[in-house]
């Protein structure tokens, strides 16, 4: 009986691994520059990376006023 | 369809004892097709008769065998074809990162125990996060006061989310269950009374996310499925199946890049899935422990994963294959969470050393350690603007860094 359930679920792993060799793939010097010009692309939005003036991040505290 | 429908009804009833036969027609409506035949043969009948096939099984289990090796092979052949060149050697020409200055900007206290999840709302500043106590609390991050706080009737509150429009969270944990709490403005209103009780599974929930909308419902279970729901039927629409174990995280995609969605699990594998059809699309297996965390690259186009095994890595989805490993000799405790910086470029890993390391995802190298906490820490998150990010750890506090 239990061999009847191997036989299914080998049946299932061959299928999904039919599926995954299928794939269309690129290679990783590609894969690898798009990430990169991703990065670079949206490099001056994240403030984390490139840091944003104190005042304009809500977490940093706020200078002081100086009032004359 | 009767019988769906009556499964259907099963999952969807608020706690109820379920019957031998309930739970039976749950195990047969949640086993794929191919195993439920084989199933009901297994139970119902005292001489299975395979009616589908006359050849020896042992034969065929010896050719499937040989065929799934084949494949592997062949599998691991065309990934290496693609291999020419490493992530970082093709950064190398990249500037350097300078020298980081994150600091704890705010720390969010009074959960009276470990704290085990958290999520951002889309307006950047509240935050929901979930404790070993039971308590779900949701801050502003901005004044760190508490907005709202839920005692779940379960301890270990493993996951918790907030949804799309700010109106909802959902959270879940030992109770097996994904509960959706809708967030009313009068601060003195029962929460609890408005719940609604919308994922079952069979184990714990580790993890769940609102999709696109407030609608529909991902989690992920300790009883090895990934499923998606409807909130407001309670109804599931689609189950994933295809882990060993354990699934302890889940990620979607950036919603310009469609329907899917990583799970990670104690199989060790990363699991890549389609939503609307239920396929396991992509899969990876490199890691030597358990997957606590998934999260996608803000292309899409890769995710990154931290494990047990003291490593973060980033797989490309479209090479098919892991293209860089974050680690360090120093580094022996596992990484428990992950996420990136806005551009991607940075990888915030929170550690069960107490750490948090941030990585340069196209270099490889580690630019800052990020010290504070006073146990492990067990989630992290970018916050929806990317200017700063939320911790939580063991030591019963939340952390905004910037």
């Amino acid at each position: 009986m239990t061999s009847n359930s191997n036989v299914a679920n080998m049946r299932r792993l061959v299928e999904q691994l039919k599926l995954e060799a299928s794939l269309e793939r690129i290679k990783v010097s590609q894969a690898a520059a798009e990430l990169q010009q991703y990065c670079h692309q949206n490099a001056a939005k994240d403030a984390l990376l490139v840091g944003v003036p104190a005042g304009s991040n809500p977490f940093r505290e706020p200078r002081s006023c100086n009032l004359f | 369809t009767c019988e769906y429908n009556y499964v259907l009804s099963c999952i969807s009833c608020e706690p109820r004892v379920l019957s031998l036969q309930n739970i039976l027609s749950l195990i047969l409506f949640l086993l794929p097709a191919s195993a439920l035949t084989t199933g009901i043969y297994m139970i119902f009948s005292t001489k299975p008769e395979m009616a589908t096939q006359e050849v020896q099984p042992n034969e065929t289990l010896t050719n499937l065998k040989a065929e799934s090796d084949t494949l592997k092979t062949k599998l691991e052949d065309e990934r290496a074809k693609l291999h020419d060149v490493e992530l970082h050697q093709v950064a190398e020409k990249v500037d350097g990162l300078g020298q980081f200055i994150m600091k704890t900007r705010r720390t969010l206290k009074g959960h009276g125990n470990k704290v085990l999840c958290m999520d951002w709302c889309k307006d950047k500043r509240r935050i929901v996060s979930s404790s070993q106590d039971g308590k779900v609390i949701v801050w502003d991050a901005f004044t760190t006061n508490k907005e709202h706080a839920v005692t779940m009737p379960c301890t270990w509150v493993m996951a918790c989310a907030y949804a799309p429009s700010g109106c909802a969270v959902a959270c879940g944990g030992l109770d097996n269950k994904c509960s959706v709490y809708p967030l009313s403005l009068d601060k003195n209103e029962n929460l609890a009374a408005k719940k609604k009780s919308v994922a079952m599974h069979t184990n714990y929930l580790s993890a769940c996310s609102f999709t696109n909308s407030d609608m529909q419902i991902l989690t992920s279970s300790g009883d090895g499925t990934c499923a998606l729901w409807d909130v407001e039927s309670g109804q599931l629409l689609q189950s994933f199946h295809g882990h060993a174990a354990d699934v302890l995280c889940l990620d979607l995609a950036p919603s310009e890049t469609g329907n899917t969605f990583v799970s990670g699990g104690c199989d060790k594998k990363a699991n890549v899935w389609d939503m609307r059809s239920g396929q396991c699309i992509q899969s990876f297996e490199t890691h030597e422990s358990d997957i606590n965390s998934v999260r996608y690259y803000p292309s899409g186009d890769a995710f990154a994963s931290g494990s047990d095994d003291a490593t973060c890595r980033l797989y490309d989805l479209r090479a098919d294959r892991e293209v860089a490993i974050y680690s360090k000799e120093s580094i022996i405790f596992g990484a428990s969470s992950v996420d990136f910086s806005l551009s991607g470029r940075l990888l915030f890993g929170g550690y069960n050393d107490y750490t948090i390391n941030v990585w340069d995802v196209l270099k490889g190298t580690r630019v800052s350690i990020l010290f504070g906490h006073e146990n492990r820490v067990s989630t992290l998150r970018l916050s929806p603007d990317g200017t700063a990010f939320c911790s939580g750890s063991w030591d019963h506090t939340l952390r905004i860094w910037a």
